[in-house]
């Protein structure tokens, strides 16, 4: 089974991972070798195991709902790519322009 | 004398007696660095004048006669996953090659707190996404023992520092084995402990419920002696267990007889260099002849452990790494138009091709359609394989394997093909997975290239594996 490249195109949008037409081809093979390989898992019978997620006994490890004090506005934005005032900026959302 | 060449025990012991300072031994290490570096290339950032500092700082409490901590004055690496504030931790990527943290980790500011001095930070696979720390996005690393070969990964940069003597010890963190495959593959020690038992607060995610912090040392005593400085409860770690920290000091006891000692056939399978087994055979037969009782066990599910360990950790590698979007830090594409294009760019222009493998593969079995058969299974398949540890540690205290099946391959060997790549960490991905420590440490030799030997413990059991660690260190 060796993947499409639509399921390879469709997985790389989900994971927003823009990739070249030589990294789709390559990752046509190489994904369908390793997921061919997690079919070994198959052989086990598993309908009556439970999955674990976390080895720990802890169970909703929670702290106390009080505030304390936190990083400086300046120390947050200090490895922004790009800020204007206190804000991180971003690229815009929408293709049109709103507020003009 | 040398001083770079001492360990972390015997520096303390002079320094405290006064027959040498910090700074002429953080110059050592530092004149070592730049000696040797240029080939080894185990650093990604040296951090030369912060380290005189320090180590000045520590030599103004000896002269005034405190008490200093068995760290104080030290040399020490830590990986570049690991944020030290201030200090650029870049993860070996391109998407961080900028990134200076407003804080520290944990486990950087217990070092500090312990007055160790920080020389640098150590070269790994980008994102400790490899086994031979040829993915960093910047440079590979050399083995010290052969400079044509890996130093093994992901935490090369820390095990060849401690083999090449550029540092006194290192941190590593370890996934899959990404601090014992290097310190096999370099002939130090290596400890990865229990899940929870060292706080991940501010080592940069991989796979969240696998990762752990481990020390990388010249010998099992300064294992030892790291081990009781970056051990413990975190608040800032809810993955953290609320357990006390013994002296893991205590356990430099070279007596493991009674010790039951469980010999997993399924770590001695085909495929295994016979060197490699021959060497561990030898140690196995040492703890025979130091009174241990060994007896051969099964594990039935390892060999399932290496497919459903590369489902689980790109799964969790690939939400982690969703975090890296060129807005809040790290690399951000100049050539965008909107927000989505910004994110597409901004990744593959940022990430080398084995993280974008893991996103790819992880969101792949995670998402819509598949996560039952692949993402579900490989959990369900994680609970068999603790389970084989689990019943494993009713008959005996510890378990004895490879470290790896071969001794350090060639650089450029397996980075054509993945799968063979993934293959180096057969013997170490399923401590875990399991949640248990697991020490490698140096027990032979094929053709001059060290063979390392893995001890696998019970949950919190780091003590024992000290003490067997300890024994064979001494016996050798």
């Amino acid at each position: 089974m060796r993947l499409s490249r639509e399921e390879v195109e469709h997985v790389a949008l989900l994971a927003r991972l823009g990739l070249t037409e030589d990294e789709k081809e390559m990752f046509r093979d190489q994904l369908s070798d390793i997921l061919e390989n997690a079919g070994v898992l198959g052989e086990l019978d598993t309908a009556a195991i439970p999955p674990t997620a976390q080895v720990l006994p802890l169970r909703n490890a929670m702290r106390a709902d009080a505030a304390e004090p936190s990083m400086s506005v300046e120390d947050v934005l200090a490895n922004a790519p790009r800020r204007e005032d206190d804000y991180f900026r971003i690229l815009p959302v929408f293709e049109e322009e709103y507020d003009k | 004398m040398e001083l770079y060449k001492l360990t972390v025990h015997e520096a303390h012991e002079l320094l405290t007696k006064k027959q040498i300072t910090s700074v002429e031994l953080t110059r050592s290490v530092l004149e070592r660095i730049a000696q040797v570096d240029p080939t080894i290339r185990a650093y990604i950032t040296v951090t030369p004048d912060l380290a005189l500092e320090q180590a000045q700082r520590v030599d103004e409490k000896l002269a005034k006669g405190e008490r200093v901590s068995p760290l104080a004055g030290i040399p020490i690496a830590v990986k570049d996953n690991i944020c030290t504030k201030g200090v650029r931790t870049t993860c070996a990527s391109r998407i961080l090659e900028n990134f200076v943290p407003p804080y520290d980790a944990t486990v950087a500011r217990q070092l500090r707190a312990l007055d160790a001095v920080i020389v640098g930070k150590t070269n790994l696979d980008e994102f400790a996404m490899g086994s031979s720390t040829e993915n960093s996005a910047f440079f590979p690393t050399r083995n010290p023992r052969d400079v044509e070969r890996v130093p093994g990964g992901s935490s090369g940069g820390s095990a060849a520092a401690v083999a090449a003597d550029i540092a006194i010890a290192a941190l590593g963190s370890d996934t899959g084995g990404s601090v014992r495959l290097p310190a096999s593959f370099c002939g130090v020690v290596g400890l990865k402990p229990t899940y929870g038992r060292v706080s991940r607060y501010g080592l940069v995610a991989f796979a969240s419920s696998l990762d752990q912090i481990g020390p990388l040392t010249k010998d099992i005593a300064d294992c030892a002696l790291v081990m009781n400085g970056i051990a413990g409860y975190d608040r800032m770690d809810s993955t953290s267990l609320p357990e006390p920290v013994p002296d893991y000091t205590k356990a430099l006891v070279p007596d493991v007889r009674g010790l039951r000692v469980g010999v997993p056939r399924e770590y001695f399978v085909a495929g295994i260099e016979p060197g490699v087994e021959k060497a561990v055979r030898g140690a196995i037969d040492r703890l025979v002849a130091l009174g241990a009782q060994v007896g051969e066990t099964s594990m039935p599910h390892t060999k399932y452990a290496l497919a459903a360990y590369y489902i689980i950790a790109p799964a969790e590698a690939s939400t982690n790494l969703a975090r890296y979007d060129g807005i809040k830090y790290g690399f951000s594409t100049r050539d965008a138009t909107d927000m989505l294009d910004g994110y597409f760019k901004t990744r593959q222009q940022g990430f080398g091709p084995e993280v974008k493998r893991r996103i790819m593969l992880g969101t792949y079995a995670l998402s819509a359609g598949y996560y039952d058969a692949y993402y579900l299974k490989a959990e369900k398949v994680r609970t068999l394989i603790k389970h084989d540890f689990d019943e494993a540690f009713q008959k005996f205290d510890v378990l004895v394997a490879p470290t790896a099946p071969t001794v350090a391959f060639k650089i450029g060997e397996r980075m054509a093909n993945p799968m063979a790549m993934y293959l180096t960490d057969i013997f170490t991905l399923t401590a875990n997975p399991a949640g248990v420590p697991a020490l490698a440490l140096p027990c032979g030799q094929v053709e001059g290239l060290p063979v390392g030997l893995q001890i696998f413990g019970k949950p919190l059991g780091e003590e024992t594996l000290l003490r067997v660690g300890y024994a064979l260190e001494q016996a050798h």
